[in-house]
């Protein structure tokens, strides 16, 4: 709830970078890239997918005292998977929506991410990819809008 | 006073059932799937949203579908599903500078850093029916809309944030919190207290009833607590949403919103302790929501009058009439309430209203 | 601050509830019951294995009861990063650093509690802002011990609390003269509950 961020360490940078893109990510690519998973982990459900909401704030005038605009529904789930090194690791997946398997396959690819042996890997094959298809994404819808930009033409008058 | 009234139980159920059949339509037709309410509904979908108070428009297109298009029902039914869902977070505050913007249109610069952007407007539209709508095949959707070679600025300075940088406009900031890690008021909660503060306003304000919001917006621009606004900016697009979880402790993107922000501009004159300046009516409505968005900005501005030293003249300033009759769902069900059996209370009033007539013609007669 | 990082393997935190619906549930029937009939004392309803020095019972209670929107405070027997680590992640309540901002005490040593008057009672109008208090003992025995009367007690019963400072009564009376105000107490032995709510009257002999 704090409203300042706490200043990420390198690991936690990189990490908030995997989250959101597994987050803002099309449910049916994560799908499909994990059935890609080589060598496939046998995960444990550590807190099972659960749908609830997040209320979301605002500021008044945008920059002012924060404000309760309205809630939005959330689904949220942790696995553990055990790696080679015999470490455990759990994954989260926090996803907007009442989205089950989103929340389960974006815990799951963060639990495997955080597996140095694997992370490399899978930042190329999945998460590189992904984050590239969701600027494309973005990139179009802003050169739609920019195609409504009003280009003023200015009269210069005499003086 | 309400009285117990048995024996209705069939004749619900047959009510139920008419209510599903005339939903439902005539058979022959194809029924709508929510996808397509969702898609090609958006706008009410996003009413609903915003007044629902839950962004989730899968869900508000179902409510939509399942309420036989009565937007005020539907938003009924999402208020009663949220109450079934556990809170799990509460976001850090949406930064609308680093919207994706698709609309963004300023009444006060014509050239502001960034340019005005249309969007997907109806305002050059000349609101003639489209007949080819209606035609079977008469949408092509393999037509899109056109590109430009380079995508919008990637900053978008609000308009607010740049008359800041001159003084010119009174500031907001989060110092303006009071304390920034205490948990912001939330009505629904608590209950209303009043004065409520503008942190409650603008929720309260944020999923109000358009409608009743409109009316009083335009009640302020016809003098009744006259503001003396300008449309500052008005932007739609996407904000990314993001969460410190508890057992994490650092912020994650769970998603986008699409949100509409207004920004009113409203000249001041000053008072003892404060220089000439404008002042600021803020409006923030999930999903694309121009006309609510306007509406709450300036009757957040009207409602900040007692703030800023002005009389308080008319209803649109008055907080706790404002407060206490926007929204959709109390006021549909205290109006609707009159429905229910009142066939004791009325017994009464009839006996009354007898008496007094008979004492009124019994001192006639005697007169 | 907090000095959790993103990506050292930390232990998976323990298990919570397995049903976490049904299992709450049922543990909240209990608890109300509990609550209802001072005295009565309710067996665990579930298995689990919280981390220590959390008990079955209060942890129970804690997954039960505790979410987003209820401050927590520990006191300082309960804590141990391994139990903050476990109730953030399955509670994900957030844990405040002194009594007066908890809605929800967890106690872990009961023979410390020589003083309510640290935690919130609730104002006269919202009588329920009044904290709960989950606190751990040793044991709980009905037909012994102390004499309990009030709302939800036919007559009046019997309660001997194993780990509470001897002088609790004498606190507890200070407790139920606030009344509506006050805090109520969950007694959360390993296997066994009872609670103390506000409107109970505590007697020694």
């Amino acid at each position: 709830m704090a409203s300042a961020a706490p200043s990420p360490d390198p690991d936690t940078a990189a990490r908030q970078r995997w989250m959101r893109v597994l987050s803002l990510a099309p449910v049916d690519r994560l799908e499909a890239a994990w059935r890609d998973v080589s060598d496939p982990p046998v995960p444990r459900t550590a807190r099972p997918p659960e749908i609830g909401t997040a209320m979301v704030t605002g500021r008044a005038g945008g920059t002012g005292a924060r404000f309760n605009l309205g809630e939005m529904t959330l689904t949220r789930c942790a696995v553990a998977i055990d790696g080679a090194d015999g470490a455990t690791r759990v994954g989260h997946g926090a996803v907007a929506g009442r989205a089950s398997r989103h929340a389960e396959l974006a815990a799951l690819f963060d639990a495997l991410l955080q597996d140095p042996a694997r992370r490399d890997e899978l930042t190329k094959a999945v998460i590189e990819p992904l984050a590239a298809f969701l600027e494309e994404r973005r990139c179009d819808e802003s050169r739609q809008a920019a195609a409504s930009r009003v280009d003023f033409f200015t009269m210069v008058r005499g003086e | 006073m309400y009285v117990a009234v048995k024996g209705g139980e069939a004749a619900i159920d047959a009510a139920h059932a008419q209510l599903a059949a005339r939903r439902r339509g005539d058979p022959d037709l194809a029924a709508l799937t929510v996808a397509q309410i969702r898609d090609q509904m958006a706008l009410a979908v996003a009413r609903i949203m915003a007044e629902g108070s839950l962004y989730d428009p899968d869900l508000a297109a179902l409510a939509l579908k399942q309420a036989w298009g009565d937007v005020a029902e539907a938003i009924f039914l999402v208020r009663a599903y949220r109450t079934t869902l556990p809170r799990l977070a509460v976001t850090r505050p949406l930064d609308t500078a680093a919207m994706a913007v698709q609309r963004r249109v300023s009444a006060t610069f014509k050239d502001l850093p960034g340019g005005q952007v249309l969007g997907p407007t109806f305002d050059y539209t000349h609101r003639l029916i489209d007949f080819a709508l209606a035609a079977e095949h008469g949408e092509d959707a393999s037509n899109p809309p056109p590109s430009a070679e380079e995508p919008l600025d990637a900053a978008m300075p609000r308009i607010a944030d740049i008359l800041d940088t001159d003084g010119l406009i009174e500031p907001e900031t989060d110092a303006d919190d009071p304390d920034p890690d205490a948990p912001v008021p939330d009505l629904t909660r608590a209950p209303l207290t009043f004065p409520a503060g503008r942190a409650l306003r603008l929720q309260a304000l944020a999923r109000g009833d358009e409608g009743f919001l409109l009316s009083l917006a335009y009640s302020s621009q016809r003098g009744h607590g006259t503001t003396h606004p300008f449309a500052g900016e008005i932007r739609m697009g996407t904000v990314e949403v993001e969460i410190i979880p508890e057992d994490l402790g650092f912020p994650v993107t769970i998603g986008v919103v699409t949100v509409t922000e207004c920004q009113m501009v409203n000249q001041f004159q000053g008072s003892r302790t404060a220089p000439p300046q404008f002042t600021r009516g803020y409006g923030l409505v999930f999903g694309f929501a121009e006309r609510k968005a306007m509406a709450m900005a300036l009757v957040d501005r009207a409602l900040r009058a007692p703030d800023l030293g002005e009389a308080v003249v008319a209803p649109v300033q008055d907080e706790e009439f404002v407060l206490s009759h926007l929204d959709v769902v109390e006021a549909s069900g205290f109006v609707q309430h009159l429905k229910l059996p009142h066939y004791v209370d009325f017994q009464a009033e009839l006996d009354a209203v007898r008496r007094m007539r008979r004492a009124a013609s019994g001192e006639g007669a005697s007169s | 601050m907090d000095t959790r990082h993103a990506t050292n393997a930390a232990p998976a935190p323990a298990p919570g509830l397995a049903d976490p619906v049904f299992d709450a549930q049922r543990l909240f029937r209990a608890a109300l019951e509990a609550l209802s009939r001072p005295g009565t004392i309710q067996a665990l309803p579930v298995d689990l294995t919280p981390p220590a020095p959390l008990t079955p019972w209060a942890a129970a209670l804690a997954l039960t009861l505790l979410d987003l929107e209820t401050p927590v405070w520990l006191d300082p027997a309960l804590e141990a990063q391994a139990v903050r680590d476990w109730l953030r992640f399955h509670a994900g309540c957030p844990l405040v650093a002194t009594p007066d901002e908890a809605a929800f005490a967890l106690v872990g040593d009961a023979s410390a509690l020589d003083d309510l008057s640290a935690f919130p009672i609730g104002a006269a109008e919202y009588p329920d802002q009044g904290a709960t208090l989950i606190v751990q003992v040793a044991g709980l025995r009905a037909d012994a011990g102390w004499t309990l009367s009030g709302p939800g007690i036919k007559g009046r019963t019997r309660l001997a609390v194993a780990g509470l400072p001897a002088a609790f009564p004498a606190i507890w009376a200070e407790n139920a003269a606030l009344h509506p105000q006050g805090v109520d107490i969950f007694l959360c032995a390993p296997h066994a509950l009872a609670a103390l709510p506000r409107s109970v009257t505590v007697r020694e002999d």
